[in-house]
This record gives structure tokens, C-alpha cells and sequence, in this order.
């Protein structure tokens, strides 16, 4: 019955997004941005060892409009991949499992990773 | 590797408007999925005006209109029209549901109804479920008992034990939950899915059952059981109201713990 002249039925085209499986990609993305922030770091160390004009130079970027709008993405995707870990090993310990909980945890780590970042952000410039 | 967009010949086209002539001014738009096995041609999306004046509440008082008033070349699967026999499932608003259950009151604007997500297409709104059946079937979803009990004994169960089963003996098969689940329709072969998964559990956890370690070790499998990322689409969709990502969840924490 089924060869390949069958259509596959339509599916991310046509299904409707829950907060349970937009924060389900997002913890994927963040995980791969988390990467990537990773190796900014890598990059800060190289800068410090090739010397003064290397680390300015690095400094210059980093603290540019779009150094500084790339900087606080990394703190959020940091914050959000922590806390959204948090909710899944919750999960593991079999907790927490119904729609109304699963959505109220995952508004909670939306609106507590965007809390964390202002708050890391603000420690690191010295504000509290 | 994952492919996200639907293959050339899966494409959806605009298809035909079939225009009311009623002269109601009560009407729905209603936008069905249509392929034809004897075209050689793309699934096309139709439109039809259904006079609501004249029409049930229920998706398939819709759907039945349809067949029976304006265009009976309409293909879909139903049966008891009750939520009991798992037939009419499909997407309705982007959630899979059963059609017999979803009333179109809770649809706001058009509606727009799909077959379920990921499969092969037989005809219109019907679509191919072997792949699942065969899952099924794998867990063995039967009573196992050891061969040192006589057949002649009825095996007892306490009431406390019986309660297990709440949640999950409800299940009616009806593909709402594994077709919604995005790592079902990546993994669909390998992966047993969230109706499988919440079957295994059941027999797992009913007390009568000798073979809990073997069905445990069965289902404990990076591709079977590991594909579960708690995306909770299963649940969301279950038009019955059980909770598989919960008994997926259980499987996991029965295999970290035991």
C-alpha cells in the first residue's frame, strides 16, 4: 500500500506550537549557542597570550554595539540552558509531568533566565 | 538526516472552493487535505462552505456534511463516533485530535483539517499506520504468566493493584499522541513512540504480569526509549486525556533506578 508515490502527510509545517516544544528546541539551540560562547572564551585566551595589541584589539569588538549585544545573547543562553536543565532533570525524578505544571515551569525558566541575565549583567558592571 | 521540508511530491496545492447555496449567512470555512491515488498529482488543499445552521457541533458532523452533501469522493476513517474506537483520528488545527470529539465551537476562524502528521497518505484523510501496528506489536502486548501457574486459577488482583492501571488501560490506539511527536516523525522507525511507550508501561506495571524485567529490558534502548526528549506534544494532543510523557518519564525512572 505504501509506495513511494504516497505524500508524507504534512507535519512541522501544519502542527501548532505549545510552550512545551518551543522551550524543547530552545534548549537545543542554547545548548549549540553554549558552544559557541565556549569558544568565544577560547578566543579571549588566545588574545591575552598573542599580547597587548592583540587583547585591545579583542577588547575593541568585544565592547562594540554588536560585542555587547553578542555577549549578553551568550549570558542568556547560558542562564536559559541551566535552568531549563534543571526542569528536565525534575522530569527525570519524575516530577512535574502534567500540562499545567510542564507550562507553568516553562514560563518560570523564560522569565527567571531573563531575571539571572539582568542580574549577572548588572554584577559584572559593578551595580550590585 | 532530518528533512523538515515535505518532499516535492508531498507539496501542498491550492485546490477547489465549493461554494455554498444555501444562502446561509452562518458558514464555515473549511480547508481539508485532499490527495487522490488514481491522480498522478500533488495533495491539493480544498475549501468548502458548510452552512453551520444545518450541521452538528462535532468536526465529523462537519466532515459527514461534506461527504454526504457536496462532495462524496471525501475519504476519511470513523467508526463510533464517540471517542471510543481511535478512527477519525487526525490534525484538526494544527493538534492532532479525534475529529468525533473536537467540537469546531473551540475553533476560532477557518478550520483546517489534516490527516496525521508524518505518514504515508493512502487517500485524502486517511493515512498509513503499519509502521506503528508492527511497534506495537514488538512490546508483546499481552498477559505473560509463568508456566508453574495452572491456567485453570483465575490470577487475582488487588484493588490497590489495579489502580496501576489507571491512565493507562483507557489508551484506545488512535495515533493522536506518536504522530504529533517531532521525534517520532524523525525517528519513526527506530523510535516506538509515545502510544507504544505508554502500552509497554502498561504492562509493566499490571501486577499479573511475570515478565516485567524481560519487558523493562526490551524497551531499554537509546533509539526506542531515548528518543523521548519530554517535548510533551503526546500529552497535549491525547484526546483522551492520559498523560504518555509521564509514562515514558516512569520507564526511565524505573530503568535508572532498578
Amino acid at each position: 500500500m505504501t509506495d513511494n508515490q504516497n505524500p508524507l502527510s504534512p507535519h512541522l509545517q501544519i502542527y501548532r506550537w505549545h510552550i512545551s516544544s518551543l522551550l524543547s528546541i530552545a534548549h537545543r539551540i542554547s545548548g549549540v549557542i553554549n558552544l559557541l560562547a565556549l569558544i568565544l572564551i577560547f578566543f579571549w585566551l588566545i588574545a591575552l597570550i598573542l599580547g597587548e595589541d592583540n587583547y585591545e584589539s579583542f577588547l575593541l569588538t568585544i565592547n562594540s554595539f554588536f560585542g555587547k549585544f553578542i555577549l549578553i545573547g551568550f549570558v542568556w543562553s547560558m542562564c536559559f540552558h541551566i535552568l531549563s536543565g534543571i526542569r528536565h532533570l525534575v522530569w527525570d525524578l519524575g516530577y512535574g509531568f502534567e500540562i499545567k505544571t510542564a507550562n507553568i515551569s516553562g514560563i518560570i525558566v523564560i522569565i527567571s533566565s531573563l531575571v539571572l541575565t539582568i542580574i549577572f549583567w548588572l554584577l559584572a558592571k559593578g551595580f550590585i | 538526516m532530518v528533512q523538515f521540508n515535505l518532499p516535492k511530491n508531498s507539496k501542498i496545492l491550492k485546490g477547489q472552493y465549493f461554494k455554498n447555496k444555501t444562502g446561509s449567512s452562518n458558514i464555515k470555512l473549511v480547508h481539508v487535505y485532499r490527495w487522490n491515488p488514481e491522480k498522478n498529482e500533488n495533495p491539493r488543499e480544498d475549501t468548502f462552505e458548510v452552512d453551520l445552521n444545518t450541521c452538528g457541533n462535532k468536526v465529523l458532523d462537519i466532515l459527514n456534511k461534506i461527504k454526504n452533501e457536496i462532495d462524496s469522493t471525501l475519504t476519511f476513517r470513523k467508526s463510533c463516533a464517540h471517542g471510543v474506537c481511535g478512527s477519525c483520528a487526525m490534525n484538526v488545527d494544527g493538534v492532532n485530535t479525534l475529529s468525533c470529539m473536537k467540537s469546531h465551537k473551540d475553533i476560532k476562524g477557518d478550520l483546517r483539517i489534516f490527516p496525521l502528521p508524518h505518514l504515508k497518505v493512502i487517500k485524502d484523510l486517511v493515512a498509513d499506520l503499519t509502521v506503528l501496528y508492527k511497534q506495537y506489536e514488538s512490546i508483546e502486548p499481552w498477559l505473560k504468566t509463568s508456566k508453574s501457574k495452572s491456567e485453570k486459577n483465575e490470577i487475582n488482583q488487588s484493588k490497590k493493584n489495579r489502580e496501576k492501571l489507571d491512565g493507562l488501560y483507557e489508551c484506545i490506539m488512535c495515533a493522536c499522541c506518536s504522530t504529533s511527536c517531532p521525534s517520532y516523525w524523525w525517528n519513526g522507525e527506530s523510535y516506538l513512540g509515545p502510544a507504544v511507550l505508554l502500552q509497554a508501561y502498561r504492562w509493566i506495571s499490571d501486577s499479573r504480569d511475570d515478565e516485567k524485567k524481560e519487558r523493562l529490558k526490551m524497551v531499554a534502548d537509546k533509539l526506542k526509549l531515548y528518543r523521548c526528549h519530554t517535548i510533551m506534544n503526546c500529552t497535549s494532543s491525547c484526546p483522551k486525556g492520559l498523560n504518555p510523557a509521564k509514562a515514558i518519564g516512569s520507564i526511565k525512572k524505573m530503568l535508572a533506578t532498578s
